[in-house]
């Protein structure tokens, strides 16, 4: 059943690919929870593992993160970290790619693949009862991928399919300019599939290379939610991953970005019906001690949904927009601050002009006692509803794992927004907010928007 | 809440059928008010839902969208609870909050902890009876749906042919016309048209509510009384009963719009979830589009390299007969023939030969795990419960697994040759028009 529906409030617009969006995870649990929420252990070749048993319906759910994602890689090979992870499900040296495909999807299951910036992701979905086939599989694709030319080819050839069908979605082509104008030549702001030229070049040695280098298990992260003990997971563990060798790991940390200057307007001409408008900057890195006072901060301005000042401005009295958001992503290496919206092309500047104008009323009036305590109250009461699902769980687990929060992170949380007081949203928001050094990009038909910017 | 197409490897994850029979507890209030709980103790959540009997199937032409704009400004507030408060509110708990309308029924939903599900009660049982709907008000939000409908729809060239396809499988039957109606209709929809269809729709006898998660029956039943109990019995709704004429021959449309790679869906019409043909049916779409190993995405993806995603999709959860759909994306530099003739040819092999006992177990076994997959999560699990009564009943969740399992490869065959047949298809091929370079 796909639901031909339409509905009050979309998804929040969706990220690019390059950004593994931690405000999903900013969770917080309280103290006598959090004890049992997941056994963190630290197995002999390195794989960090956590585990969370959960008995109540028949499934489990296994994430791993690999710390191989686009930032380690070349600017002339971008894509090569999202092709990687791509193809290890594609083939290994004892199954073929319809090998994989069809042992999991008979019992259906699921085992995915994906890249993003910070790391490269494997996901798996069994029934209990496959279990076993799950983590054979799982394994396999992880410790043994072929990478034969033919599969290289075609996935290749796939994703330059898709990098060109992205380029009839306004949004899509917005939000890659958007962040290729924010990050210049770092890493962040490529994407992180590549680009058709990019994709060309990349070569089998690049990829072998690429996996030798990052696949390992002392750069590995796994997180199993579920219903599965702890003996059973550690005989499979011991049964599938035992083998995968501990290599000391290269890292190179990276530049910290350049700070946007200027306003720098990026504008695209597109004949569509709306102006798809992105206004933003540099962030800062998810280790920030203002994350908090920032993650109270932006949901006043715009990451709050309908208590949102963006969203009520723009949406609830205007009628500018069916989506109003803004959202500081704060990644490992470097961070980033975007608000945007769609409105009909007439409507752009206006539209424009009101994400600029709450952006300076958040820096220079005091947010009211009210916004204050309602932020906090949804930001700490939220919690349970962030983790009360296996995959909700599992994916937590490997973000705090990935940002070094630590499992008492959780207990933390609620202490470190509680604490944030109406000076500190002013401070942080005069800090990390910037109302003249922006990038804005409007991608839309020109003529009509007639742009003041 | 989900925008209508997933087109690479779109496993059906959204019919699922119950490994073991799903426990709701069922009350109706005097007056007609159903109350469908059913309690999930995994996590200290829950989530409480109103369903009512309305969609898009209850407009008239000229007035399309109206269901789904009343929605929106269900959220406008009431005498007691004035305007903006009412996800404020939920949000202050901790809790979110959104709605949805289709061609058959709008709900609304929050998520909480489950020590807080009597703010949200307390909010929708209000809601039910006593908006407020300013002239002003209206306008806005119908702004707001224009926007909406810009976004998801007139710069969206895939959504725009799916959208275009059904208006042309429907001759008469309101499933013709999209949720969020045409953009001229809209700009028509005026605050008598609301107050009408609300005082006509918005009550008791024609609402269910389902509460799914960390509570208890009894104390929810309790609370439901005292709140949604007082509201009296609006009048009788007369079932909204449409036939869809015959079609006379293979129908065949063309959007051109701006776009980098072509795409075609072809429409069959089929029976929906209570025929009998609906498990074979089911069987089917999963046997050609379930996962990267399926028929489809194996041979036009994987095999020829043809296109770009290829899929298939049988839509069952509609109260009257609706469309089993194929389609597919071209690969860059291929032809949207080429891909409209492999698309063809697989539809030609399973109605030539039945699948094979491993394909058809393959399916079913896809179809089961799916619905225990989706218990991991309560909203899931609630709108698996209100899509089934709206349709008939909640129960029908747990007749549907026997009828999968029953399945035989001649049935899937069977109903193969019976309806994905060039008469009562419709194809759609969307044709890039070249956009002038940045």
């Amino acid at each position: 059943m796909r639901d031909h529906c339409a509905c009050r409030a979309g998804l929040r617009p969706v990220l690019p690919a390059a950004v593994f969006c931690l405000l999903l995870f900013f969770a917080c649990i309280t103290p006598s929870f959090a004890a049992e929420i997941a056994e963190r252990e630290v197995l002999p070749n390195g794989i960090i593992l956590l585990h969370a048993e959960k008995k109540a319906v028949p499934i489990i759910k296994v994430v791993v993160a690999i710390r191989a994602g686009s930032t380690a890689e070349s600017p002339d090979k971008a894509g090569l970290a999202n092709l990687t992870a791509d193809l290890l499900n594609e083939g290994t040296l004892k199954r073929s790619s319809q090998e994989i495909s069809e042992a999991i999807e008979f019992v259906g299951g699921a085992l995915h693949t994906s890249g993003g910036a910070d790391s490269a992701t494997v996901t798996l979905s069994v029934l209990k009862k496959d279990v076993e086939l799950g983590f054979d599989l799982l394994a396999d694709v992880i410790l043994a991928p072929a990478f034969k030319q033919e599969e290289i080819a075609r996935r290749k050839a796939l994703l330059i399919s898709s990098i060109r069908q992205q380029k009839e979605e306004p949004g899509s082509i917005a939000s890659k300019t958007f962040y290729k104008a924010v990050f210049g030549e770092h890493p962040y702001g490529w994407p992180v599939e590549g680009t058709e030229e990019s994709l060309e070049t990349i070569t089998r040695e690049d990829i072998a290379g690429f996996y030798r280098m990052h696949y390992l298990p002392n750069n590995t992260i796994m997180a199993v939610v579920g219903d599965i003990s702890r003996d059973e997971l550690k005989a499979l563990l011991n049964k599938y991953f035992r083998s995968w060798q501990k290599q000391e790991v290269l890292q190179k940390p990276l530049a910290a970005p350049e700070p946007v200057v200027g306003p720098h307007v990026v504008k695209i001409s597109k004949k569509t019906k709306q102006a798809h408008i992105m206004l933003g900057h540099t962030g800062f890195r998810r280790d920030n001690p203002d994350y908090y006072a920032v993650s109270v901060m932006n949901y006043i301005l715009g990451g709050g949904g309908f208590a949102s000042r963006l969203m009520d401005n723009i949406r609830d009295n205007r009628g500018l927009a069916y989506s109003v958001h803004s959202s500081f992503n704060a990644m490992k290496q470097a961070g980033i601050f975007q608000a945007g919206l769609q409105t009909k092309n007439e409507s752009a500047n206006t539209a424009i002009g009101e994400i600029l104008n709450e952006m300076v009323r958040i820096q220079t009036e005091p947010v009211s006692d009210r916004e204050l305590s309602d932020a906090k109250a949804y930001l700490t009461g939220s919690f349970p509803l962030r983790l009360d699902s296996n995959s909700k769980m599992a994916n937590f687990l490997v973000a705090i794992e990935m940002y070094d929060l630590g499992l008492d992170y959780i207990e933390r949380y609620r202490d470190l927004i509680n604490k944030v007081t109406p000076e500190d949203v002013l401070r942080v928001a005069r800090k990390y907010l910037h109302t003249k050094d922006y990038v804005l990009v409007v991608v839309g038909d020109l003529e009509k928007a007639s742009l003041k910017y | 809440m989900r925008i209508i197409r997933t087109f690479i490897l779109f496993i059906c994850i959204c019919l699922p059928v119950p490994a073991s029979a799903i426990n709701v507890r069922e009350h109706i209030l005097d007056n007609g008010l159903k109350l469908l709980v059913l309690e999930d103790h995994k996590a200290p959540t829950a989530t409480f839902q109103v369903w009512y009997r309305v969609g898009s199937r209850d407009e008239q032409i000229g007035k399309t969208g109206l269901s789904h704009l009343l929605e929106h400004l269900m959220f406008k507030g009431t005498k007691e609870n004035g305007p903006k408060t009412f996800s404020q509110t939920i949000q202050r708990a901790g809790g979110t909050d959104n709605a949805f309308t289709t061609h058959e029924h709008t709900g609304y939903f929050e998520l909480i902890s489950s020590d807080r599900i009597s703010i949200p009660l307390r909010l929708e049982a209000d809601r039910m009876q006593n908006l407020v709907l300013t002239p002003d008000g209206v306008l806005s939000e119908r702004d707001v749906v224009m926007e909406e409908r810009r976004l998801r729809y007139d710069d969206n060239p895939q959504n725009l042919l799916h959208e275009e396809v059904s208006a042309t499988a429907f001759t008469n039957h309101p499933y013709r016309w999209p949720v969020i109606g045409w953009m001229s209709d809209l700009k028509t929809l005026n605050p008598a048209d609301l107050i009408a269809h609300y005082r006509t729709y918005y009550a008791p006898n024609n609402a269910v509510v389902i509460v799914v998660g960390d509570v208890d029956p009894e104390a929810v039943l309790t609370q439901v009384r005292e709140t949604f109990g007082k509201i009296p019995r609006g009048p009788e709704i007369k079932e909204n009963s449409i036939t869809e004429d015959m079609q006379h021959g293979e129908k065949r449309i063309f959007v051109k719009k701006e776009a980098e790679l072509p795409g075609v869906i072809m429409a069959f019409k089929t029976p929906s979830l209570k025929h009998e043909d609906t498990y074979a049916l089911e069987v089917l779409g999963s046997i050609l589009s379930g996962g990267k190993s399926s028929r489809l995405h194996n041979a036009l993806v994987y095999e020829k390299q043809l296109a770009l995603s290829a899929w298939a999709s049988y839509e069952n959860m509609y109260r009257d007969p609706y469309l089993f759909l194929v389609g597919g994306t071209a690969a860059q530099g291929r032809e949207i023939s080429e891909v409209e003739k492999a698309l063809q040819l697989e539809i030609e092999k399973i109605k030539n030969a039945p699948p094979s006992e491993y394909e058809v177990k393959k399916a079913k076994n896809q179809i089961e795990a799916s619905f225990v997959m989706e218990q991991d999560s309560i909203y899931m699990l609630a709108k698996l419960i209100g899509t089934f009564e709206m349709l008939g009943g909640w129960q029908l969740i747990n007749t549907y697994l026997e009828g999968v399992r029953s399945v035989t490869p001649s049935d899937v065959q069977r109903v193969a040759k019976k309806y994905l047949i060039p008469e009562t298809g419709t194809t759609g091929i969307l044709v890039p028009l070249r956009s002038a370079k940045k």
